[in-house]
């Protein structure tokens, strides 16, 4: 049985550590809400960008871009693993590293070559301890504040990277952002850049028919040319937007599970306090009467 | 001329401009163009410029824009812009600083920096300048 001092200096501790935790909730709380305003209004310009673009690629063919054409011949594969700068998000960082492990072992397997781009130190210190190759890190950027040129300035290397025939694929690795309480890790190639969807456009075409019959300047391909590098830079943003705010969220389930935790360790722990500080009355007083008795006596 | 056209600056973090005009000049990248209500579908990238409305009570309005892609429709104009800025929000200082910083860049001449995007940062800021200064 712990001694009283020690179970008071137990409750006192835990107390602070509940304090802390509730704390960083509240911070993560607002830092949520931020990053989803920015996600909000990034959702105008990535809808209305998808919508053009979907428009333009039913018209254009292949030839319209090299980012459209996959390698006959896959060699190199270059990640981009967004991860967060800080611990204290439950299984946030390792859903992700893990998606990464796997999509990585995999492809070692198949003989082709993994190189990574981390954003966030979490995801770096991992691919240093895991000895893959980092062609570059960026830090200081996911759950914080970032503009669009993060992602242009990154999404462009990338793009030159592909065509330098650097690497003969890009992947991204990002947390997808569902809810509150659900954030997913999810993999998507960026280049060479998938063929775009029109199934969403199916439904919205018959409102607006005359999409189909835009007058393009300069000309279709050259103007597809154009968007297709700047449709990598969007998904890249989005990306790391999501995660942003897939870190928020998973910290604040976190902080918030933590003080629950510390609540319940404070019941219990008072609970032996109590029984302890119970039992010493208790001794005190067997030792009066008995010493009341022994001086009757 | 009958109506006014629907106008929308968006940039990846915010939406600019949704305003009514009565007619938008933007810069094309085969030159500049005038949109008006009823025009026919049209889609083009866009030069770093500025874009030119007027609202429907007759105000003339500024947007320094860098790098984008305009989509006309017969009662919408919308801009995808990387970065826009109306006219009242540029910041003279800043800018001139980005100026600056950008000429010093240029100047310095050391071999780890980008001078693409050293240009392309000063072609900006000197573009916004010249932008703020037309009066105000």
């Amino acid at each position: 049985m712990a001694t009283l001092k020690e179970v008071e200096t137990k409750i006192g501790a835990v107390k602070k550590t509940k304090q802390i935790t509730k704390a960083m909730n509240m911070v993560a709380t607002s830092k949520l809400r931020g990053a989803q305003q920015k996600m909000d209004a990034f959702r105008p310009y990535a809808l209305k960008f998808a919508e053009v673009l979907g428009s333009l690629a039913e018209k254009a063919g292949e030839e319209a871009s090299p980012l459209l054409i996959p390698r006959e011949e896959v060699k190199k594969i270059h990640v981009i693993l967004c991860t967060s700068d800080r611990g204290l998000c439950a299984g946030f960082n390792t859903h992700l590293t893990s998606m990464a492990q796997k999509f990585a072992k995999e492809k070692s397997e198949q003989n082709i070559e993994v190189v990574f781009t981390a954003f966030g130190k979490k995801g770096r210190n991992w691919c240093r301890k895991n000895g893959f190759p980092i062609l570059g890190e960026h830090l200081g950027i996911v759950g914080a504040k970032f503009g669009f040129n993060i992602a242009s300035v990154s999404g462009q290397k990338a793009v030159d990277g592909f065509l330098d025939e650097e690497y003969d694929e890009v992947y991204i690795i990002y947390s997808e952002f569902i809810s509150m309480a659900r954030q997913t890790p999810e993999m998507q190639q960026l280049l060479p850049i998938l063929p775009i969807e029109s199934g969403e456009k199916k439904a919205e075409d018959e409102e607006t028919p005359y999409l189909a019959e835009h007058i393009c300047e300069p000309s279709t391909n050259e103007l597809l040319g154009d968007m297709l590098p700047r449709h990598v830079y969007v998904q890249l943003y989005g990306a790391l937007l999501e995660t942003s705010t897939s870190e928020h969220a998973a910290r604040m389930t976190a902080m918030d599970n933590a003080t629950k935790a510390c609540d319940d360790m404070v019941e219990s722990l008072s609970l032996a306090y109590n029984k302890a500080r119970q039992a010493g009355i208790t001794a005190a007083l067997m030792d009066i009467v008995g010493g009341a008795e022994a001086l009757k006596g | 001329m009958a109506g006014n056209i629907r106008l929308e600056v968006v940039t990846p973090e915010a939406s600019v401009v949704s305003e009514d005009a009565q007619i938008v000049v933007a810069p094309g990248i085969l030159g500049e163009f005038g949109v008006l209500i009823g025009h026919t579908p049209f889609l083009t990238t866009l030069k770093l410029g500025a874009i030119r409305y007027k609202t429907a009570d007759g105000v003339e309005k500024q947007v320094f824009i860098s790098s984008g892609f305009a989509e006309a429709l017969p009662d919408k104009v919308t801009v995808l812009a990387e970065s826009a800025e109306r006219r009242r929000d540029i910041d003279v200082e800043r800018v001139k600083q980005a100026i600056k910083r950008a000429q010093e860049r240029l100047a310095s001449k050391k071999p780890d920096i980008n001078y693409e995007r050293a240009r392309a940062a000063l072609a900006r800021a000197l573009h916004r300048l010249k932008l703020a200064e037309t009066r105000r």
